[in-house]
Protein backbone atom coordinates (compact mmCIF):
# COMPACT_ATOMS: atom_id res chain seq x y z
CA UNK A 1 0.00 0.00 0.00
CA UNK A 2 1.23 3.20 -1.32
CA UNK A 3 1.24 5.88 1.85
CA UNK A 4 1.73 9.23 0.13
CA UNK A 5 -0.06 11.19 2.73
CA UNK A 6 1.71 14.11 4.13
CA UNK A 7 2.42 14.46 7.55
CA UNK A 8 2.57 17.98 9.72
CA UNK A 9 6.10 18.44 11.06
CA UNK A 10 5.83 18.42 15.06
CA UNK A 11 5.95 22.21 16.73
CA UNK A 12 8.26 20.65 19.28
CA UNK A 13 9.41 22.53 22.98
CA UNK A 14 11.89 22.60 25.47
CA UNK A 15 9.79 19.68 27.40
CA UNK A 16 9.28 17.34 24.15
CA UNK A 17 13.04 18.49 21.70
CA UNK A 18 14.64 15.19 23.08
CA UNK A 19 11.79 12.84 22.15
CA UNK A 20 12.19 14.10 18.77
CA UNK A 21 15.71 14.26 18.54
CA UNK A 22 15.27 10.35 19.19
CA UNK A 23 12.52 10.15 17.04
CA UNK A 24 15.24 11.48 14.33
CA UNK A 25 17.34 8.85 15.14
CA UNK A 26 14.69 6.16 14.78
CA UNK A 27 14.50 5.64 18.72
CA UNK A 28 11.14 5.87 20.59
CA UNK A 29 11.24 7.35 23.74
CA UNK A 30 8.80 7.23 26.50
CA UNK A 31 9.24 8.87 30.06
CA UNK A 32 9.65 7.01 33.37
CA UNK A 33 9.53 8.36 36.51
CA UNK A 34 11.97 6.93 38.98
CA UNK A 35 10.36 8.03 42.07
CA UNK A 36 6.77 6.30 41.51
CA UNK A 37 8.27 3.82 38.69
CA UNK A 38 5.60 4.40 36.16
CA UNK A 39 6.00 5.24 32.95
CA UNK A 40 3.86 7.23 30.64
CA UNK A 41 3.30 8.94 27.44
CA UNK A 42 2.98 11.74 25.90
CA UNK A 43 6.07 12.74 28.29
CA UNK A 44 6.23 15.31 30.53
CA UNK A 45 8.35 16.49 32.82
CA UNK A 46 6.59 16.31 35.91
CA UNK A 47 5.01 12.82 36.67
CA UNK A 48 1.20 13.31 35.91
CA UNK A 49 0.77 10.24 38.45
CA UNK A 50 2.86 11.41 41.40
CA UNK A 51 4.13 15.00 40.55
CA UNK A 52 7.67 14.14 40.92
CA UNK A 53 10.26 16.37 38.60
CA UNK A 54 12.06 12.98 38.44
CA UNK A 55 11.05 11.88 35.16
CA UNK A 56 13.95 10.15 32.79
CA UNK A 57 14.05 9.38 29.28
CA UNK A 58 13.73 5.61 28.32
CA UNK A 59 13.78 3.87 25.04
CA UNK A 60 10.82 1.66 24.07
CA UNK A 61 10.98 -1.76 22.45
CA UNK A 62 8.37 0.20 20.31
CA UNK A 63 6.05 -2.84 20.39
CA UNK A 64 2.42 -3.46 21.77
CA UNK A 65 -1.07 -4.29 20.87
CA UNK A 66 -3.90 -2.88 19.69
CA UNK A 67 -6.40 -1.83 22.58
CA UNK A 68 -9.12 -0.22 19.70
CA UNK A 69 -9.23 1.20 16.25
CA UNK A 70 -11.94 2.87 13.84
CA UNK A 71 -11.61 3.20 10.09
CA UNK A 72 -12.23 6.19 8.51
CA UNK A 73 -13.95 5.39 5.24
CA UNK A 74 -12.96 8.55 3.87
CA UNK A 75 -11.00 11.80 4.33
CA UNK A 76 -9.80 14.80 1.77
CA UNK A 77 -6.36 12.36 1.84
CA UNK A 78 -8.54 9.09 1.87
CA UNK A 79 -9.00 6.31 3.89
CA UNK A 80 -7.29 5.94 7.46
CA UNK A 81 -7.18 3.61 10.47
CA UNK A 82 -6.71 5.44 14.13
CA UNK A 83 -6.21 3.62 17.16
CA UNK A 84 -4.74 3.12 20.33
CA UNK A 85 -1.90 1.34 21.25
CA UNK A 86 -0.83 -0.32 24.50
CA UNK A 87 2.96 -0.59 24.79
CA UNK A 88 4.55 -3.24 26.35
CA UNK A 89 6.00 -1.07 29.02
CA UNK A 90 2.17 -0.36 30.14
CA UNK A 91 1.19 3.11 28.71
CA UNK A 92 -1.47 3.69 25.70
CA UNK A 93 -1.29 6.30 22.73
CA UNK A 94 -3.13 7.21 20.35
CA UNK A 95 -1.37 6.16 16.37
CA UNK A 96 -2.53 5.91 13.26
CA UNK A 97 -2.15 1.75 11.63
CA UNK A 98 0.09 2.38 8.10
CA UNK A 99 1.61 -0.38 5.70
CA UNK A 100 -1.19 -3.08 6.00
CA UNK A 101 -4.60 -3.83 5.25
CA UNK A 102 -6.74 -1.63 7.04
CA UNK A 103 -10.19 -3.60 7.04
CA UNK A 104 -8.42 -6.55 8.68
CA UNK A 105 -6.88 -4.89 12.26
CA UNK A 106 -7.98 -6.23 15.48
CA UNK A 107 -8.13 -5.70 19.10
CA UNK A 108 -5.32 -7.10 20.63
CA UNK A 109 -3.25 -7.38 17.59
CA UNK A 110 0.50 -7.12 18.31
CA UNK A 111 2.10 -3.79 16.66
CA UNK A 112 5.35 -2.24 15.90
CA UNK A 113 6.28 1.04 15.43
CA UNK A 114 7.58 2.90 12.50
CA UNK A 115 8.64 6.37 11.66
CA UNK A 116 7.24 8.65 8.65
CA UNK A 117 8.63 11.63 7.58
CA UNK A 118 8.06 14.65 8.15
CA UNK A 119 9.07 18.61 7.06
CA UNK A 120 10.61 18.09 10.18
CA UNK A 121 11.37 15.59 12.95
CA UNK A 122 9.58 12.10 11.84
CA UNK A 123 6.41 11.06 13.06
CA UNK A 124 6.03 7.60 15.17
CA UNK A 125 3.10 5.06 14.01
CA UNK A 126 2.52 1.77 13.96
CA UNK A 127 2.26 -1.94 11.75
CA UNK A 128 1.46 -5.00 12.29
CA UNK A 129 4.31 -6.96 14.06
CA UNK B 1 -23.19 24.08 50.70
CA UNK B 2 -26.00 22.78 47.69
CA UNK B 3 -27.00 24.37 44.92
CA UNK B 4 -30.33 22.06 45.74
CA UNK B 5 -33.60 23.76 45.31
CA UNK B 6 -31.89 26.99 45.00
CA UNK B 7 -31.94 27.97 41.00
CA UNK B 8 -34.56 27.46 38.40
CA UNK B 9 -34.80 27.39 34.69
CA UNK B 10 -37.40 30.61 34.35
CA UNK B 11 -37.27 30.91 30.33
CA UNK B 12 -35.72 28.73 27.40
CA UNK B 13 -35.74 29.35 23.87
CA UNK B 14 -34.60 26.63 20.95
CA UNK B 15 -33.88 28.90 17.96
CA UNK B 16 -36.26 27.12 15.33
CA UNK B 17 -33.55 27.10 12.71
CA UNK B 18 -31.74 24.71 11.18
CA UNK B 19 -29.51 26.80 8.07
CA UNK B 20 -29.18 30.47 8.70
CA UNK B 21 -26.77 31.35 6.01
CA UNK B 22 -28.48 34.71 5.77
CA UNK B 23 -27.60 35.16 9.84
CA UNK B 24 -24.67 36.29 11.36
CA UNK B 25 -23.68 33.78 14.96
CA UNK B 26 -23.57 37.06 17.23
CA UNK B 27 -27.39 38.09 15.86
CA UNK B 28 -28.39 34.05 16.20
CA UNK B 29 -27.17 34.72 19.72
CA UNK B 30 -29.00 37.78 20.12
CA UNK B 31 -32.18 36.12 18.92
CA UNK B 32 -31.93 33.45 21.39
CA UNK B 33 -31.16 35.81 24.30
CA UNK B 34 -34.28 37.60 23.43
CA UNK B 35 -36.14 34.25 23.16
CA UNK B 36 -35.34 33.31 26.18
CA UNK B 37 -35.64 36.42 28.29
CA UNK B 38 -39.41 36.86 26.27
CA UNK B 39 -40.26 33.25 27.31
CA UNK B 40 -39.50 34.37 31.32
CA UNK B 41 -41.18 37.28 30.83
CA UNK B 42 -38.64 39.25 31.79
CA UNK B 43 -36.81 42.11 30.33
CA UNK B 44 -33.14 41.90 28.76
CA UNK B 45 -32.13 45.16 31.81
CA UNK B 46 -32.96 42.67 34.57
CA UNK B 47 -30.31 40.35 33.58
CA UNK B 48 -27.13 40.05 35.65
CA UNK B 49 -25.13 37.04 35.19
CA UNK B 50 -24.02 36.41 31.82
CA UNK B 51 -22.98 33.19 30.48
CA UNK B 52 -21.50 31.68 27.53
CA UNK B 53 -18.95 29.43 25.59
CA UNK B 54 -16.60 29.24 22.65
CA UNK B 55 -19.21 29.49 20.24
CA UNK B 56 -19.53 32.91 21.27
CA UNK B 57 -18.11 35.33 18.67
CA UNK B 58 -14.67 37.02 20.87
CA UNK B 59 -16.12 35.68 23.93
CA UNK B 60 -17.99 37.23 27.26
CA UNK B 61 -17.28 40.79 26.79
CA UNK B 62 -18.04 41.26 23.00
CA UNK B 63 -20.98 39.55 23.54
CA UNK B 64 -22.22 41.45 26.69
CA UNK B 65 -21.74 44.50 24.96
CA UNK B 66 -23.22 43.39 21.54
CA UNK B 67 -26.27 41.88 23.02
CA UNK B 68 -26.61 45.14 24.74
CA UNK B 69 -26.78 44.00 28.40
CA UNK B 70 -27.37 46.05 30.95
CA UNK B 71 -23.73 46.71 32.46
CA UNK B 72 -25.13 48.80 35.81
CA UNK B 73 -26.64 45.99 36.86
CA UNK B 74 -24.36 42.93 35.41
CA UNK B 75 -22.53 41.95 38.17
CA UNK B 76 -21.19 37.61 37.09
CA UNK B 77 -19.73 36.45 34.25
CA UNK B 78 -18.38 32.61 33.35
CA UNK B 79 -17.37 31.68 29.97
CA UNK B 80 -16.46 27.98 30.99
CA UNK B 81 -15.67 26.01 27.70
CA UNK B 82 -16.13 22.32 27.90
CA UNK B 83 -17.41 21.63 24.26
CA UNK B 84 -20.90 20.61 24.18
CA UNK B 85 -21.85 20.19 27.68
CA UNK B 86 -20.74 23.59 28.55
CA UNK B 87 -24.44 24.74 28.73
CA UNK B 88 -25.34 22.46 31.39
CA UNK B 89 -22.05 23.53 33.28
CA UNK B 90 -23.26 26.72 33.00
CA UNK B 91 -26.25 26.14 34.33
CA UNK B 92 -24.72 24.75 37.63
CA UNK B 93 -22.54 27.93 37.81
CA UNK B 94 -25.57 29.76 37.56
CA UNK B 95 -27.12 28.17 40.06
CA UNK B 96 -24.02 28.43 42.38
CA UNK B 97 -23.98 31.96 41.70
CA UNK B 98 -27.52 32.79 42.39
CA UNK B 99 -27.38 30.76 45.57
CA UNK B 100 -24.40 32.72 46.38
CA UNK B 101 -25.90 35.92 45.50
CA UNK B 102 -23.78 36.83 42.82
CA UNK B 103 -26.31 37.67 40.66
CA UNK B 104 -30.27 36.70 40.55
CA UNK B 105 -31.32 36.40 36.84
CA UNK B 106 -28.50 34.67 34.57
CA UNK B 107 -28.56 34.11 30.71
CA UNK B 108 -27.27 31.34 29.26
CA UNK B 109 -26.81 31.38 25.27
CA UNK B 110 -25.61 28.99 22.47
CA UNK B 111 -24.86 29.57 18.52
CA UNK B 112 -23.23 28.89 15.63
CA UNK B 113 -23.26 28.29 12.40
CA UNK B 114 -21.46 24.54 11.47
CA UNK B 115 -23.93 23.57 8.65
CA UNK B 116 -23.39 27.44 7.06
CA UNK B 117 -19.67 27.03 6.93
CA UNK B 118 -16.81 25.20 8.68
CA UNK B 119 -15.99 25.71 12.56
CA UNK B 120 -12.72 27.64 13.90
CA UNK B 121 -10.61 24.98 15.24
CA UNK B 122 -10.26 24.61 19.18
CA UNK B 123 -6.70 25.65 20.45
CA UNK B 124 -3.81 23.25 20.41
CA UNK B 125 -2.90 21.68 23.95
CA UNK B 126 0.07 20.00 25.26
CA UNK B 127 -0.67 17.15 23.68
CA UNK B 128 -0.90 18.42 19.58
CA UNK B 129 2.52 17.22 18.48
CA UNK B 130 1.48 13.66 19.70
CA UNK B 131 -1.42 13.47 18.59
CA UNK B 132 -3.00 16.24 15.85
CA UNK B 133 -1.56 14.13 13.03
CA UNK B 134 -3.44 11.29 13.58
CA UNK B 135 -7.11 12.76 12.79
CA UNK B 136 -9.08 12.22 15.55
CA UNK B 137 -12.47 13.57 13.90
CA UNK B 138 -15.49 12.92 15.63
CA UNK B 139 -16.66 10.23 13.94
CA UNK B 140 -13.64 8.22 14.66
CA UNK B 141 -12.92 9.49 18.15
CA UNK B 142 -16.49 7.77 19.36
CA UNK B 143 -16.00 5.04 16.89
CA UNK B 144 -12.99 3.72 18.86
CA UNK B 145 -15.07 4.05 21.97
CA UNK B 146 -18.15 2.16 20.14
CA UNK B 147 -15.45 -0.44 18.77
CA UNK B 148 -13.90 -1.17 22.63
CA UNK B 149 -17.53 -1.25 24.18
CA UNK B 150 -18.56 -4.04 21.21
CA UNK B 151 -15.13 -6.34 22.27
CA UNK B 152 -15.41 -6.09 25.97
CA UNK B 153 -18.92 -6.71 25.90
CA UNK B 154 -20.50 -7.91 22.92
CA UNK B 155 -22.70 -4.67 22.67
CA UNK B 156 -23.79 -5.38 18.61
CA UNK B 157 -24.83 -2.58 15.66
CA UNK B 158 -28.00 -3.77 16.44
CA UNK B 159 -28.27 -2.66 19.46
CA UNK B 160 -26.91 1.16 18.81
CA UNK B 161 -29.88 1.05 16.07
CA UNK B 162 -32.03 1.18 18.36
CA UNK B 163 -31.14 4.61 19.75
CA UNK B 164 -31.73 5.99 16.36
CA UNK B 165 -34.82 4.48 16.03
CA UNK B 166 -36.01 5.99 19.18
CA UNK B 167 -34.99 9.30 18.30
CA UNK B 168 -36.57 8.94 15.33
CA UNK B 169 -39.95 8.02 16.87
CA UNK B 170 -39.65 11.09 18.28
CA UNK B 171 -38.62 13.15 15.82
CA UNK B 172 -41.70 12.57 13.20
CA UNK B 173 -43.63 15.23 15.64
CA UNK B 174 -41.15 17.56 16.06
CA UNK B 175 -42.22 20.11 12.95
CA UNK B 176 -38.30 21.76 13.36
CA UNK B 177 -36.53 18.18 13.17
CA UNK B 178 -34.10 18.12 10.09
CA UNK B 179 -34.91 13.95 10.17
CA UNK B 180 -38.83 13.55 10.34
CA UNK B 181 -38.80 9.76 8.40
CA UNK B 182 -39.66 7.30 11.30
CA UNK B 183 -36.35 4.86 10.49
CA UNK B 184 -35.49 1.01 11.03
CA UNK B 185 -32.58 -0.67 12.76
CA UNK B 186 -32.13 -2.25 9.28
CA UNK B 187 -32.19 0.97 7.60
CA UNK B 188 -29.35 2.73 10.61
CA UNK B 189 -27.28 -1.38 9.35
CA UNK B 190 -27.50 -0.31 5.80
CA UNK B 191 -26.49 3.68 5.95
CA UNK B 192 -23.04 3.71 4.35
CA UNK B 193 -20.41 2.90 7.44
CA UNK B 194 -18.72 6.52 7.87
CA UNK B 195 -16.15 5.00 10.41
CA UNK B 196 -15.81 1.33 11.77
CA UNK B 197 -17.77 0.98 13.53
CA UNK B 198 -20.40 3.79 13.26
CA UNK B 199 -22.95 3.50 10.51
CA UNK B 200 -24.14 7.04 8.96
CA UNK B 201 -27.28 7.07 10.80
CA UNK B 202 -25.35 6.68 14.41
CA UNK B 203 -24.52 10.33 13.67
CA UNK B 204 -26.12 13.14 14.57
CA UNK B 205 -27.07 15.85 12.28
CA UNK B 206 -24.72 18.70 11.65
CA UNK B 207 -27.08 22.01 11.87
CA UNK B 208 -26.62 25.91 12.29
CA UNK B 209 -28.75 27.62 15.36
CA UNK B 210 -29.39 27.69 19.12
CA UNK B 211 -30.43 28.12 22.45
CA UNK B 212 -30.83 30.19 25.36
CA UNK B 213 -31.68 29.86 29.12
CA UNK B 214 -32.61 31.64 32.23
CA UNK B 215 -31.88 30.60 35.23
CA UNK B 216 -33.10 32.47 38.36
CA UNK B 217 -34.05 32.37 42.09
CA UNK B 218 -36.88 31.03 43.59
CA UNK B 219 -38.80 33.99 44.10
CA UNK B 220 -37.94 35.66 41.11
CA UNK B 221 -39.51 32.60 39.29
CA UNK B 222 -42.65 32.37 41.45
CA UNK B 223 -43.11 35.88 40.55
CA UNK B 224 -43.32 35.27 37.03
CA UNK B 225 -46.02 33.07 34.98
CA UNK B 226 -44.44 30.20 33.46
CA UNK B 227 -44.65 26.58 35.23
CA UNK B 228 -42.07 26.07 37.98
CA UNK B 229 -38.84 24.01 37.44
CA UNK B 230 -36.41 23.80 39.86
CA UNK B 231 -32.45 22.50 39.23
CA UNK B 232 -32.09 20.21 42.54
CA UNK B 233 -28.41 18.42 41.78
CA UNK B 234 -25.68 19.39 38.98
CA UNK B 235 -22.05 17.38 38.35
CA UNK B 236 -18.96 18.06 36.27
CA UNK B 237 -16.10 15.86 35.37
CA UNK B 238 -13.35 15.57 32.96
CA UNK B 239 -11.77 12.34 31.48
CA UNK B 240 -8.90 11.92 29.15
CA UNK B 241 -6.40 8.99 28.53
CA UNK B 242 -3.97 10.54 31.70
CA UNK B 243 -0.70 9.79 30.52
CA UNK B 244 -1.56 6.63 29.01
CA UNK B 245 -1.86 4.51 32.50
CA UNK B 246 -4.83 1.94 32.61
CA UNK B 247 -6.82 3.41 29.41
CA UNK B 248 -10.36 2.67 28.95
CA UNK B 249 -12.60 4.09 26.40
CA UNK B 250 -16.43 2.18 27.35
CA UNK B 251 -16.97 5.04 30.10
CA UNK B 252 -17.01 8.55 30.08
CA UNK B 253 -16.76 11.11 32.84
CA UNK B 254 -20.36 10.82 33.28
CA UNK B 255 -19.45 8.24 35.32
CA UNK B 256 -18.68 10.67 38.20
CA UNK B 257 -20.26 14.07 36.96
CA UNK B 258 -23.53 11.39 37.20
CA UNK B 259 -23.62 10.24 40.86
CA UNK B 260 -22.28 13.87 42.30
CA UNK B 261 -25.92 14.81 40.62
CA UNK B 262 -28.04 12.08 42.24
CA UNK B 263 -26.31 12.30 45.38
CA UNK B 264 -27.24 16.18 45.48
CA UNK B 265 -30.08 15.12 44.39
CA UNK B 266 -31.43 12.90 46.98
CA UNK B 267 -32.55 10.82 44.30
CA UNK B 268 -31.60 7.52 41.77
CA UNK B 269 -32.32 6.93 38.42
CA UNK B 270 -35.28 4.64 38.75
CA UNK B 271 -36.86 8.08 40.13
CA UNK B 272 -36.22 9.68 36.55
CA UNK B 273 -39.27 9.90 34.21
CA UNK B 274 -37.69 11.68 31.59
CA UNK B 275 -33.95 11.47 30.29
CA UNK B 276 -32.22 14.10 27.98
CA UNK B 277 -28.98 12.40 26.83
CA UNK B 278 -26.49 13.95 24.75
CA UNK B 279 -26.94 11.95 21.06
CA UNK B 280 -23.56 12.89 19.03
CA UNK B 281 -23.60 9.65 18.42
CA UNK B 282 -26.17 6.19 19.18
CA UNK B 283 -22.51 5.08 21.19
CA UNK B 284 -22.49 8.29 22.91
CA UNK B 285 -26.57 7.69 24.41
CA UNK B 286 -25.55 3.42 24.92
CA UNK B 287 -22.24 4.70 27.17
CA UNK B 288 -23.76 7.45 29.27
CA UNK B 289 -26.89 5.53 30.34
CA UNK B 290 -24.83 2.95 31.71
CA UNK B 291 -22.28 5.51 33.29
CA UNK B 292 -25.60 7.56 35.04
CA UNK B 293 -26.60 4.56 36.59
CA UNK B 294 -29.66 3.57 34.43
CA UNK B 295 -28.61 0.38 33.66
CA UNK B 296 -25.01 -1.69 34.84
CA UNK B 297 -21.83 -1.08 32.16
CA UNK B 298 -22.21 -3.48 29.67
CA UNK B 299 -25.23 -3.97 29.59
CA UNK B 300 -26.36 -0.78 27.61
CA UNK B 301 -26.83 -2.64 24.57
CA UNK B 302 -29.70 -4.67 26.39
CA UNK B 303 -31.52 -1.33 28.12
CA UNK B 304 -31.22 0.41 24.85
CA UNK B 305 -32.93 -2.40 22.88
CA UNK B 306 -36.81 -2.97 21.92
CA UNK B 307 -37.65 0.52 22.08
CA UNK B 308 -36.95 0.98 25.27
CA UNK B 309 -36.14 4.30 25.11
CA UNK B 310 -39.30 5.27 22.78
CA UNK B 311 -41.76 7.92 24.59
CA UNK B 312 -44.98 5.38 25.48
CA UNK B 313 -43.27 2.59 24.55
CA UNK B 314 -40.08 2.18 26.69
CA UNK B 315 -39.21 2.58 30.51
CA UNK B 316 -37.08 5.75 30.03
CA UNK B 317 -38.50 8.51 27.20
CA UNK B 318 -35.05 9.64 25.82
CA UNK B 319 -34.65 13.34 23.56
CA UNK B 320 -38.20 13.20 22.92
CA UNK B 321 -37.37 16.54 20.21
CA UNK B 322 -35.54 14.06 18.06
CA UNK B 323 -32.34 14.88 19.78
CA UNK B 324 -29.19 15.46 17.77
CA UNK B 325 -29.62 12.77 16.12
CA UNK B 326 -33.10 13.23 13.70
CA UNK B 327 -33.14 17.08 15.10
CA UNK B 328 -30.79 19.66 15.38
CA UNK B 329 -27.21 19.93 16.68
CA UNK B 330 -26.80 23.54 16.69
CA UNK B 331 -22.65 24.67 16.56
CA UNK B 332 -21.86 20.63 16.73
CA UNK B 333 -22.56 21.36 21.02
CA UNK B 334 -26.04 19.22 22.24
CA UNK B 335 -26.07 20.44 26.08
CA UNK B 336 -28.29 23.02 25.55
CA UNK B 337 -30.83 21.18 23.42
CA UNK B 338 -30.95 18.94 26.40
CA UNK B 339 -31.45 20.69 28.88
CA UNK B 340 -34.53 22.85 26.97
CA UNK B 341 -36.11 19.42 26.14
CA UNK B 342 -36.42 18.40 29.83
CA UNK B 343 -37.43 21.98 30.95
CA UNK B 344 -40.41 21.27 28.07
CA UNK B 345 -41.25 18.21 29.44
CA UNK B 346 -41.28 19.17 32.80
CA UNK B 347 -43.62 22.07 32.12
CA UNK B 348 -45.94 19.99 30.29
CA UNK B 349 -45.07 21.45 26.67
CA UNK B 350 -43.35 18.59 25.22
CA UNK B 351 -45.47 17.28 21.90
CA UNK B 352 -48.78 16.02 23.23
CA UNK B 353 -47.19 12.57 21.21
CA UNK B 354 -44.08 12.27 23.21
CA UNK B 355 -45.27 14.27 26.63
CA UNK B 356 -44.27 11.63 29.42
CA UNK B 357 -47.32 11.67 31.85
CA UNK B 358 -46.49 12.90 35.33
CA UNK B 359 -43.31 14.01 34.33
CA UNK B 360 -42.10 15.48 37.72
CA UNK B 361 -38.24 14.72 37.37
CA UNK B 362 -35.98 14.66 34.66
CA UNK B 363 -32.10 14.70 33.98
CA UNK B 364 -29.97 16.33 31.31
CA UNK B 365 -27.25 15.13 30.71
CA UNK B 366 -24.26 16.26 27.98
CA UNK B 367 -20.44 15.61 27.29
CA UNK B 368 -18.44 17.82 25.69
CA UNK B 369 -15.05 17.09 23.79
CA UNK B 370 -13.88 13.25 22.12
CA UNK B 371 -15.13 10.78 24.43
CA UNK B 372 -12.57 8.45 22.58
CA UNK B 373 -9.89 11.27 23.18
CA UNK B 374 -10.58 13.41 26.39
CA UNK B 375 -13.80 15.53 27.16
CA UNK B 376 -16.01 17.08 29.73
CA UNK B 377 -19.61 15.70 31.13
CA UNK B 378 -21.99 17.80 33.15
CA UNK B 379 -25.24 16.16 34.60
CA UNK B 380 -28.01 17.73 35.76
CA UNK B 381 -30.97 16.71 37.51
CA UNK B 382 -34.56 18.95 37.14
CA UNK B 383 -37.56 19.06 39.14
CA UNK B 384 -41.46 20.26 38.78
CA UNK B 385 -42.60 22.27 41.68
Amino acid sequence: MVDAKKYPAPVTNPETAAFWDAASRGKFMIKRCTACGEAHYFPRSICPFCYSDKTVWEEASGEGTIYTWSLMRKSPTGPYAIGYVTLKEGPSLQTNFVDCDLEKLKIGQKVKVVFKPTDGAPLPFFTPA
Amino acid sequence: MTIKGKAYIAGIYEHPTRHAPDKSTAQLHAEVAKGAIEDAGLSKDDVDGYFCAGDAPGGAWPMVDYLGLNTKKLRHVDSTETGGCSYIIHLGHAAEAIAAGKCSIALITLAGKPRTGVMPPRAAGAEADFESAYGATTHNAYGMCAMRHMHDYGTTSEQLAWIKVAASHHAQYNPHAMLKDVVTVEDVLNSPMISDPLHRMDCCVVSDGGGALIVTTPEIAKSLKKPLVKLIGHGEAMKGPRGGKDLDLTYSAGIWSGPRAFEEAGITPKDIKYASIYDSFTITVLMQLEDLGFCKKGEGGKFVADGNLISGVGKLPFNTDGGGLCSNHPVNRGGMTKVIEAVRQLRGEAHPKVQVKNCDLAIAHGTGGLLGVRHAASTAILERV
